[in-house]
């Protein structure tokens, strides 16, 4: 018999409205903690996947789009770019290092990418089966592709042309899967990789004329020479580079140069993030003022019952200090009924966030192979018990004060 | 060296005329009663021997302790562990189970919760087979028993009675007053017994009367 067990045999007196209470401020954390989760898990893949690439560069058209496709092989790409353009920056002094990007082919879904090995180095990739692609129509399965297409190493498939699945399809030609990678956390665990080459030959072009267009135009290295002879030769493209600078010096003149002298776009990773979730962020700012109202209501809800309960109990808190209770030992009473209805709202409550963001990553998973989970703790959520907390601390000190006043003579004099 | 005692208790509500109450004070294991007509302030002396009304004037010491010099949770304390207090309407806990009640009283006045000794109790007072029933489920009988029984159960060295009998018949009210002098003679503790029943005034060899009239007299 303590100051426990007296609260929870007060809540069995009125379990609807104390359950009615409990689960409105349940609502309101629900309604946070998913947002939490949405947002941290968001910003955590855009962030990883474009970790360490400074610029993309891509045919001209939206810069969101361009990140979006080339990044997160999310959004159909602007277009293409010429590779001896795209050579051409690549020998600028200021570039540290390229990736090529060739797309425009899937499989059951699955984006075919034409790149280079430093490509799956940059995104942490390691072999588990087989080895990389070598050779043209040679491919390497990102993990969850290779799980997802059911395919393992020797098998053979035809692309789709196309990114999305009912395109038609190459059938004259056949990819044959060398290997498959280990789960990496990024987007290429979605990918099926190849060399550019591949991309090339399954659209009709002979990959060795495009060498003699590489030498070429390291021979001339301006993009001016090279309109010049586009009219004798088959114009060779990729879709996207993702660049690293040399040093962020580069930041300030190579994106400014792209878009203003060259028939490519640059886009900055960082930029259009934080632009893209400033366009997100309105909505996840009123869904969050919506859930504040949610938790705000729930408090004035649980106050409504601790001080409802409190009139009845006027009484019961007269005997509590005839039997010898100090009138602390009443504040405290009603202190911890109201902190202990709001943490078992707040528990309740993370407890139906957390399910709900599960329930929608298996559900994402399966309907768009996209990686969410409600099993993982942020730290924020300690903030939101805390917030809970206090809102019950908040709810009960009126009733507390009140009964820490109480005129105990008096209430028992009146019988 | 008295166990309860009262010099010059003077006390008014409000702007009312003030009620003066006679010096008075007892010994252990005595048995009186506190005997006046409704409104001579019978409850409000009560409540200002156990320390929940502080009065205008005057002292009150509880085994030689004066309560109005104590700190206001050390006064709570000291009625916790010595006076146990039998309400007119008994007050029960109406969250809580019969034996609930006792624990409850044993856990506020800070004495170690012993829920056997609560069950012994309240087999003592005939109320075994309900010990884990709620108030609401009992008689008028059994719920002042059960008061009792919680006035008891921390052995206070003094047990304050307010209108015990008031709302009884005479049979129950003479069966109320046998289970209290009983109880009470068990534990050897003071008791003090407020009322304006005549039919149990004879039960009592001390009295004290409250009426003006009486106390002039």
């Amino acid at each position: 018999m303590n100051a426990f067990t007296i609260a929870f045999a007060y809540m069995r007196l009125r379990p609807l409205h104390m359950t009615l209470n409990v689960i409105l401020l349940a609502l309101g954390i629900a309604a946070i903690s998913l947002l939490m989760l949405f947002a941290h898990q968001l910003e955590n893949r855009m962030m990883r996947n474009a970790a360490g690439i400074d610029m993309v560069v891509g045919a001209k058209g939206s810069p969101i789009q361009l990140i979006l496709s080339s990044l997160y092989h999310l959004d159909v790409p602007t277009g293409n770019i010429p590779l001896a353009e795209a050579e051409s920056l690549a020998a600028d002094p200021r570039v540290k290092s390229v990736m090529p990007l060739a797309l425009g082919d899937s499989f059951r879904g699955f984006r075919i990418v034409g790149t280079s090995h430093s490509y799956v180095a940059h995104y942490g990739g390691d072999i588990l089966a087989g080895t990389l692609w070598d050779v043209t129509m040679e491919v390497t399965l990102g993990a969850v592709a290779a799980r997802d297409l059911g395919l393992v190493v020797g098998d053979q498939f035809i692309p789709n042309h196309g990114l999305a699945n009912a395109a038609s399809n190459h059938s004259d030609h056949r990819y044959r899967i060398v290997g498959v990678l280990k789960p990496t956390g990024t987007v290429v665990d979605r990918l099926i990789l190849t060399s550019v080459e591949s991309v090339w030959v399954v659209h009709g072009y002979n990959p060795m004329n495009a060498m003699q267009i590489e030498n070429r135009a390291d021979e001339h290295n301006t993009v001016e020479d090279h309109e010049g002879s586009e009219e004798k030769e088959t114009t060779y493209e990729i879709t996207a580079l993702l660049v690293k600078f040399r040093s962020p010096i580069a930041l300030v003149s190579l994106p400014r140069f792209i878009n203003a002298r060259t028939s490519m776009q640059a886009a900055l990773p960082g930029y259009e993030i934080s632009r893209l979730m400033k366009l997100v962020g309105f909505g996840v700012d009123a869904f969050r003022a919506f859930a504040g109202v949610l938790v705000v209501s729930a408090g004035l809800g649980i106050f409504t019952t601790l001080y409802n309960a409190l009139s009845e109990r006027r009484y019961d808190i007269a005997v509590f200090r005839a039997l010898g209770a100090s009138q602390g030992r009443v504040l405290w009473q009603f202190l911890l009924e109201g902190a202990l209805l709001s943490l078992v709202g707040a528990v309740l409550g993370l407890v139906i966030g957390h399910s709900i963001a599960e329930l929608t990553g298996i559900w994402l998973w399966r309907e768009h192979q996209l990686n969410f989970s409600g099993m993982i703790w942020l730290a924020g959520e300690f903030w939101l018990l805390g917030l809970a907390f206090t809102i019950g601390l908040v709810a009960g000190l009126l009733p507390a004060i009140q009964a820490y006043r109480l005129d105990v003579s008096g209430v028992l004099a009146k019988g | 060296m008295a166990l309860l005692e009262a010099r010059g208790i003077r006390h008014s509500f409000g702007g009312e005329a003030g009620i003066t109450f006679p010096d008075w004070q007892a010994n252990g294991g005595e048995h009186w009663i506190f005997f006046g007509s409704s409104g001579s302030g019978k409850t409000t002396f009560l409540n200002i021997l156990s320390g929940l009304l502080t009065p205008n004037e005057g002292i009150v010491r509880v085994a030689n302790q004066n309560l109005s010099l104590l700190k206001p949770a050390a006064r709570d304390s000291l009625r916790g562990k010595q006076i146990g207090i039998v309400f007119q309407q008994l007050h029960l806990v109406g969250a809580l189970t019969v034996v609930g009640n006792l624990m409850l009283a044993q856990s506020l006045a800070g004495c170690p919760v012993d829920s056997a000794f609560a069950e012994n109790l309240l087999s003592r007072v005939g109320l075994m087979d309900k010990s884990s029933a709620f108030p609401s489920q009992l008689s008028y009988g059994q719920m002042q028993r059960v008061a009792l029984a919680r006035a008891l159960i921390n052995n206070p060295k003094i047990v304050l009675a307010d209108e015990p009998t008031s709302s009884l018949d005479d049979e129950n009210a003479q069966r109320a007053i046998d289970v209290i002098l009983e109880q009470v003679h068990l534990n050897g503790s003071l008791l003090v017994v407020a009322t304006h029943d005549e039919r149990i005034r004879h039960r009592f060899q001390k009295r004290l009367g409250l009426d003006p009239v009486e106390t002039k007299s």
